[in-house]
């Protein structure tokens, strides 16, 4: 697949990363700083073109003319649409996928419908960011909640303590305790290592588990693997951003929440804004303030600044003087390795949350949504089924029958609103939604390839 | 330590896919029956089984290779496919010592084209056939083939491709995948081959001329299945089509692509190495015609044009093929030619020198610093047909000016301390780092390298080395830095 992404930024960076990584994408990267491009292109296999990325002579030195896929992420909204617009006008680019981040903008589809902007997708970070840490809030004890199939089934990872039902236990027990509850264990990492599961394997204390469960079913499976979390009340947030903002905003009507911003006019314009939060203007690594408004019984503390560094260091401070569970934005991935390991409880890197977004709409066959995890090691993915017996490699087939690499789970398939988990016998049928989880995503193209059909 | 094992394991695959280009030699012996099919079936298996063994034992430490791996892969991957290139030669012919059978293979594979053999005209077809398929391999270059063919270089290839591609501005890509960019290069070249066999073919030589004559035209290797070079053919036909040739493929590829692409020959006009290169070429062969009939070599301009126009052109693009012994000609002419090799191939080309964009960018520069002095306060941007030229391209360009003239200084030293003529040596030494030949004096038009010691062969194997991968590949690695941890 032949993609242009306009802009290496932060998200520009790791779309080329995990997009060029893949042996059938061609990546052309567009930007004005020539450093930036020179040192990245030293690091990847790409081809990078400087200048502005709206400009048509810009798009046309980097192949906009037969590019299939055009994903505009500079730092401005406008530039973006003008170039999607300028993709389309031009070179009749097939998806054209564009960073909003103005709500100003998103907050009006009908501009993004067929007659108007030539935008096919808008994808807003801070909007996904927010969202993502919303559902780690509303399970707490959860490291990761991602959503498939128009969230009729999570896709859950936590770490399983001493005190859980299941530890210690085989997997197969887990029908035994929960007869009602359909859920199923795609992946299990024991000390950084993936292990296949089956119905025998044990789990153990400390071991990274990833489930897939009806949204309904989710607390209920949790709690099989650790004692259970009290739901959250009370949440500190540090960064009145754009995502610490919204997340505020989507908080506090069922939570208590308290919101330090740093910068006074900031601080006085989301209080505005804001109708039950506490908006404190001060720092967030105030020791004096934070123990003024009794971190020792927060649920949740959330760093969600621009400085990563800040959000690190605010958060280790808060889980020292006894909040609960302590989130930080990292954008680094080596820092969020390192932070995961201990000090803190939950590293969220926003690249890795946008990211599936994007490999979405460059998969080959109908995958609909795509979640990278463990920094882009693994992937679970959503693929719609389509064909007939005669013609697709799954349709018709048990489970059994399906030659999935190694390392890939089917875990569960949504049949219009029915959620079936699945087992060695399910039959798969056309336009069932089927998840998937990778452990190595370098067999993602062994998936794709049981997905398409021949035309 | 690990880096050079996990280099020594690409090293092995890259033997294993060179056993490959034995095929042609190996066809060759079979259908001419010259009795070379031993030696070459020998020296296959010898590749292959170096190859397969290398790449086993250090299998253990495969990894990534890191951007510095790069310079250690292409320099020890040279050095080691001339040693297993020159097998063959050493085994068909066994007056060979190894010095000279690894300087022929070296030779070949810089398309130098210098050669230790004489009697060329009856030496087996296969050998002859061998030593053009060297130049062909190596005039592209071994290493942007193996990134075309073989994924195994992943991420580093960008780093490979820079340290063997010549020329200072290697960041522009014609395709994002540095292995589609490599395979529409090697597949330029091959068509270009094609249509130069068949060119040839029409002037009159036979199919076997024509293959071997259109290897060491298209890669700039010069070298010829007669003593006489392409003196031995008379003809002006031929003449007229290797200059032709010559030119074509002292052009950047990536030009000749882009021409093709877009179906429009405006491309050429506006590349700025393209015009400089022809009217340098085109002006010396006005100069020297009129020089060359006035000091009475020739009788006539017309005769003086035709020898002028081939050999000019032939040194010019680094090529090396001769119509005549001009090294009987006034001193000034050939050296004005031999001045010329050093200036005037185009980058991406399978030429070698300084590089035409490189040679642009010191002109300018020079000017710019007189300039600066009449101005002091002047603002004073580097421009190339319009485009600015970043100052670190123009250090970058200075220090290779450096180090060549420098690489020549000290091989061309060490060539008098051996004992050699002043004029020999330096001619010696400039048309290896070149990759052309012949110089003058005892490598003269008239002579072969066969007259060296074995140090001033292995002098001139250096240089050859240093000047097809650019200087600053090889030099790397005699930096303590390069091996610091």
């Amino acid at each position: 697949m032949k993609i242009v992404i306009l802009g290496a930024g932060q998200v520009g960076r790791t779309a080329a990363y995990h997009l060029s990584r893949e042996e059938a994408n061609e990546v052309t990267v567009v930007d004005t700083n020539e450093d930036l491009l020179r040192d990245l292109q030293d690091r990847l296999d790409i081809r990078t073109v400087a200048g502005n990325a709206s400009y048509p002579s810009v798009l046309e030195a980097a192949g906009a003319s037969d590019t299939d896929v055009l994903i505009a992420l500079t730092s401005s909204d406008e530039v973006n649409m003008m170039a999607c617009e300028v993709a389309y006008t031009l070179y009749r680019t097939p998806t054209k996928i564009a960073r909003i981040r103005s709500a100003e903008y998103t907050s009006h589809p009908s501009l993004f419908s067929d007659e108007a902007l030539s935008v096919d997708v808008w994808i807003s970070p801070e909007q996904l960011v927010t969202e993502y840490v919303e559902r780690l809030i509303q399970y707490p004890g959860a490291l990761q909640v991602l959503d498939f199939a128009g969230e009729r089934v999570r896709l859950v990872g936590l770490r399983a303590l001493e005190g859980g039902l299941l530890v210690g236990k085989t997997i197969s027990t887990l029908r035994e305790h929960l007869p009602k509850s359909e859920s199923r264990i795609v992946a299990i990492y024991r000390k950084g290592r993936n292990i296949h599961p089956e119905g025998s394997t044990v789990v153990e204390n400390g071991d990274e588990v990833f489930f897939l469960a009806a949204r309904d079913d989710i607390r209920r499976v949790m709690s099989e693997m650790r004692k259970g979390d009290a739901p959250v009340k009370r949440v500190v947030i540090a960064g009145g951003g754009n995502i610490g903002f919204r997340l505020a905003r989507a908080l506090e009507k069922h939570n208590q929440v308290k919101l330090i911003e740093r910068d006074p006019k900031r601080a006085r314009r989301i209080s505005e804004l804001l109708e039950n939060t506490i908006v404190l203007n001060g720092d967030a690594a105030d020791e004096d303030l934070l123990v003024e408004e009794n971190i020792d019984s927060a649920d949740v503390f959330a760093g969600l600044t621009n400085s990563e560094e800040a959000n690190i260091l605010s958060a280790m401070l808060a889980k020292r003087l006894g909040a609960n569970k302590v989130m930080a934005l990292i954008n680094k991935p080596s820092y969020a390795e390192l932070m995961e390991s201990g000090s803190i409880d939950v590293a969220i890197s926003p690249q890795t949350i946008t990211i599936g977004s994007l490999l979405a709409h460059v998969r080959r066959g109908d995958v609909v949504r795509v979640h990278s995890l463990r920094r882009g090691a693994a992937e679970a993915i959503e693929a719609i089924v389509h064909g007939d017996e005669r013609n697709s490699r799954v349709v018709g087939r048990r489970v059994e029958e399906i030659r999935l690499p190694d390392g890939a789970t089917l875990g569960a398939v949504v049949r219009g609103e029915q959620v079936i988990m699945a087992h060695h016998d399910t039959v798969i049928q056309t336009d069932d939604h089927v998840i998937l989880f990778l452990a190595d995503r370098r067999h993602v193209e062994q998936v794709e390839r049981l997905f398409t059909t021949p035309p | 330590m690990r880096s050079l094992l996990s280099v020594l394991n690409v090293i092995g695959s890259l033997l294993v896919m060179f056993s490959a280009a034995y095929l042609i030699p190996i066809a060759s012996a079979v259908l001419n029956r010259d009795g070379t099919l031993a030696a070459f079936c020998a020296a296959a298996a010898t590749s292959l089984g170096l190859g397969i063994a290398l790449y086993v034992i250090t299998l253990r430490f495969r990894q990534e290779l890191k951007p510095r791996d790069g310079y250690l892969l292409v320099t020890l991957g040279w050095t080691l496919i001339a040693a297993v290139a020159s097998i063959p030669l050493l085994l068909v012919l066994p007056q060979l010592s190894i010095t000279a059978g690894y300087f022929e293979a070296m030779s070949d594979l810089s398309t130098t084209g210098a050669t230790v053999l004489t009697g060329l005209d009856h030496l087996p077809p296969t050998i002859n056939l061998w030593r053009a398929t060297l130049c062909w391999v190596g005039g592209m270059g071994i290493i942007i083939l193996a990134v075309a063919i073989l994924p195994l270089l992943g991420v580093g290839g960008m780093q490979i491709y820079k340290a063997e591609t010549p020329g200072p501005v290697k960041d522009s890509k014609l395709k994002p995948r540095i292995m589609q960019t490599a395979r529409l290069l090697w597949l330029v070249y091959g068509g270009l081959t094609g249509v130069c066999v068949v060119a040839l073919m029409a002037a009159g030589m036979g199919f076997f001329d024509a293959l071997f004559h259109a290897f060491a035209t298209v890669s700039l290797g010069g070298i010829s299945t007669h003593d006489a070079n392409i003196g031995y053919y008379h003809s002006t036909a031929i003449e007229f089509v290797l200059i032709v040739f010559m030119l074509i493929a002292a052009m950047n590829f990536a030009t000749h692509y882009l021409a093709l692409r877009r179906g429009s020959l405006r491309i050429y006009v506006r590349d700025p190495e393209v015009q400089w290169l022809l009217i340098a070429v085109a002006a010396s062969t006005v100069m020297l015609t009129f020089y060359l009939a006035n000091q009475g070599v020739y009788p006539d301009l017309e005769t003086a044009f035709r020898y002028a126009s081939f050999n000019v052109v032939s040194m010019a693009t680094d090529c090396g093929f001769v119509s005549t012994d001009f090294g009987l000609w006034p001193l000034f002419a050939p050296m004005w030619m031999l001045l010329l090799s050093c200036l005037c191939a185009n980058t991406g080309s399978t030429g070698g020198g300084i590089k035409m964009f490189r040679t642009m960018v010191l002109i300018k520069q020079a000017s710019r610093e007189l300039f600066v002095l009449i101005h002091p306060q002047a603002e004073t941007p580097l421009r190339i047909s319009g485009a600015t030229i970043p100052n670190r391209i123009v250090f970058s360009v200075l220090a290779f000016l450096f180090l060549y003239l420098l690489s020549i200084v000290v091989l061309t030293l060490a060539m008098l301390l051996s004992g050699m003529d002043f004029i020999s040596a330096v001619t010696a030494v400039v048309v290896c780092i070149n990759n052309t030949h012949p110089g003058l004096g005892v490598v003269g038009p008239g002579a072969t390298f066969q007259s060296l010691s074995m140090l001033q062969t292995w002098i001139c194997t250096a240089a050859m080395l240093i000047g097809r991968l650019e200087v600053f590949s090889v030099l790397v690695l005699f930096t303590p830095a390069f091996w610091r941890k």
